[in-house]
């Protein structure tokens, strides 16, 4: 990065620092949206951006992570600091065992996609018949009412969940940033870029792409963590749909695939947009089912004709965020 | 002696048409090699059986005395087999210098370790300047060179060398042969090349292994190799010269 993309960085962290100091409730609860979908695009970026690995059922890890904890406060009383460990754990197995089975069998690409896709149905349809996890009727952790802010157990009011995904998408990024400088980075990105020939200087196919599934379906957990007890409710019908699977993978596309900044400011353009969207059908009294759907669908398409490499690697480079190759540093 | 290569009976079957059929020469240990046919010989077949692409249906392959037989790609490599790909294979996204850098960490763990490492390669051969360009934006016999750097970066016995001088200029031709002269006698790097371009294969090589649909015809020093009659008739009678 540039001093003045850098200084651009710095200065958005500390605007949504502050934020809660001036923002009011509304604004703050769409900039909490606007995090935890810039934190799971982050997740899910590991996957497909570093590594080149295509999972459309990420909703699998969000819902596997939110019901595990959930489920553990609930039922033991086990806070979400401890509780994320088995969520994340739960995840990993649950990614590492769509990758072995993928990666063994020389399920590749699109095939591979399918692949997740269908863990992620099943569960949604497994979880509906789990009464233990509330079934299909939802899981719900009781409210605690005005009792104050409780860091310890995730109770509290929406400024205290506002920076806790404040610091988990600055935790991601500095995570995502670390391991895409370090040796498996490289490795990652050779293997996305070509395979064979990644695997003729030495790397380990199934290793490099197992440990960015783990990597990335733990990350993708802790999200589901702070959705089960941001929302304290959670129904399979839509923590674990194909609707939120593909929610997730957006903004990362938008912002541009495999890029540091790209999920978050791909979540930064497209949760407003949304929102725009929903105040626009409310005020107009245009309920159409679906419009919602219909404008994602447009956002798609308009970035893949015009930007098929997102917006973040055109916008640094138009602003001069990013040293361009060649340039000197 | 031991040779440092070793290939003894290699068959592969594609389907039940006979690729490779009980291929066997040796790899002396500070020479180059050149592997020459016509195409379709069974060359690049026999480099992949070698490399660990895939398994061979018969046969053996040893490095050093080792056997190495269907060992994976990423294990024949860190066995000290280093090899270029005939259609090249740049990690076209990542700039030049990153792709050394991904060849350096076959060895090394640290990052800044396979920079160094990568940096002393490319200036070797000739990339330096063009370190921070994205390496698809490289020209064919930058390509080339972006092939043979990376797979010298892994610190190789052996380096598997295929076609890395097709669709170059005479000079750019002249330029590799020097390079790869350079590593062989000053760093004592062992060669095996497939090869069409017969100047800088009598140019170069120590000794030639001539296959015709997948068998050895011939296998013996640049000169006897040119004389022999099955030779001419089956590949250098048909190429121009």
């Amino acid at each position: 990065m540039t001093r003045r993309g850098i200084v651009l960085l710095a200065l958005l962290g500390v605007v949504l620092l502050a934020a809660p100091l001036f923002a009011d409730r509304y604004v703050v609860s769409v900039l909490t949206t606007v995090l935890w979908f810039a934190y799971v695009g982050q997740a899910w970026n590991v996957m497909m951006g570093f590594s080149g690995l295509l999972s459309l059922g990420h909703a699998l890890y969000v819902g596997l992570g939110a019901y595990a904890s959930a489920a553990l406060f609930v039922h033991f009383g086990i806070g979400p600091w401890l509780g994320l460990w088995v969520a994340m754990l739960a995840a990993t197995l649950a990614g590492c065992f769509i990758g072995f089975l993928g990666f063994r069998f020389g399920v590749r690409g699109v095939h591979f996609a399918l692949l997740t896709i269908a863990f992620a149905e099943v569960a949604r349809i497994g979880f509906d018949h789990l009464q233990w996890f509330g079934g299909s009727g939802g899981f719900f952790i009781p409210v605690a009412g005005d009792a104050g802010n409780d860091l310890l157990n995730l109770r509290g009011s929406p400024t205290l969940f506002y920076y806790v995904i404040l610091a988990l998408v600055a935790g991601a990024l500095a995570l995502s940033r670390r391991l895409l400088h370090s040796r498996l980075g490289y490795q990652w990105l050779a293997v996305r870029e070509e395979p064979e020939a990644a695997e003729a200087v030495g790397v380990d196919l199934f290793r490099a792409r197992i440990t960015a599934v783990a990597v990335s379906s733990a990350l993708t957990a802790l999200g589901g963590v702070f959705q089960a007890f941001y929302f304290n409710n959670l129904f399979p019908e839509q923590v674990f749909s194909m609707g939120r699977s593909i929610e997730i993978i957006l903004p990362a596309i938008v912002g541009g695939i495999g890029t540091l900044i790209g999920p978050i400011l791909g979540a930064f353009i497209l949760t407003p947009l949304g929102e725009l969207l929903t105040f626009l059908i409310e005020v107009s009294g245009l309920d159409l089912p679906g419009l919602k759907q219909l404008f994602y669908g447009v956002a798609l398409v308009v970035i893949v004709v015009y930007r098929p490499d997102g917006v973040w690697p055109w916008l640094a480079r138009r602003l001069g965020l990013v040293r361009q190759p060649g340039e000197d540093a | 002696m031991v040779p440092l290569l070793d290939v003894q009976n290699l068959s592969k079957r594609f389907r039940g048409l006979k690729a490779v059929s009980n291929v066997g020469f040796a790899v002396p240990e500070g020479k180059i090699v050149a592997l020459i046919g016509p195409n379709g010989a069974g060359k690049t077949t026999t480099f992949n059986l070698i490399a660990g692409v895939f398994p061979p249906d018969e046969g053996r392959v040893r490095l050093k005395g080792e056997t190495i037989t269907g060992l994976k790609p990423n294990r024949v490599c860190a066995a000290g087999i280093g090899r270029t790909f005939q259609i090249v294979k740049p990690f076209g996204q990542l700039s030049v210098e990153e792709n050394v850098i991904v060849g350096a960490l076959a060895r090394e763990s640290s990052v800044e370790a396979a920079r160094r490492q990568a940096r002393t390669v490319l200036e070797r051969l000739g990339l330096a300047d063009q370190a921070a360009r994205p390496a698809r934006s490289l020209t064919l016999p930058d390509r080339k060179r972006l092939e043979v750097a990376r797979a010298l970066a892994t610190r190789p016995t052996l380096l598997l060398l295929d076609e890395v001088l097709a669709g170059l200029r005479p000079t750019e031709v002249d330029r590799m042969v020097e390079v790869l002269r350079d590593l062989n006698r000053r760093e004592g790097l062992t060669i095996l090349m497939i090869e069409h371009v017969m100047r800088a294969v009598m140019a170069l090589s120590d000794q030639v292994v001539v296959l015709d649909h997948g068998e050895k015809i011939a296998d013996g020093s640049p000169a006897e190799v040119v004389a022999d009659p099955r030779v001419v008739e089956s590949y250098l009678g048909a190429e121009d010269l």
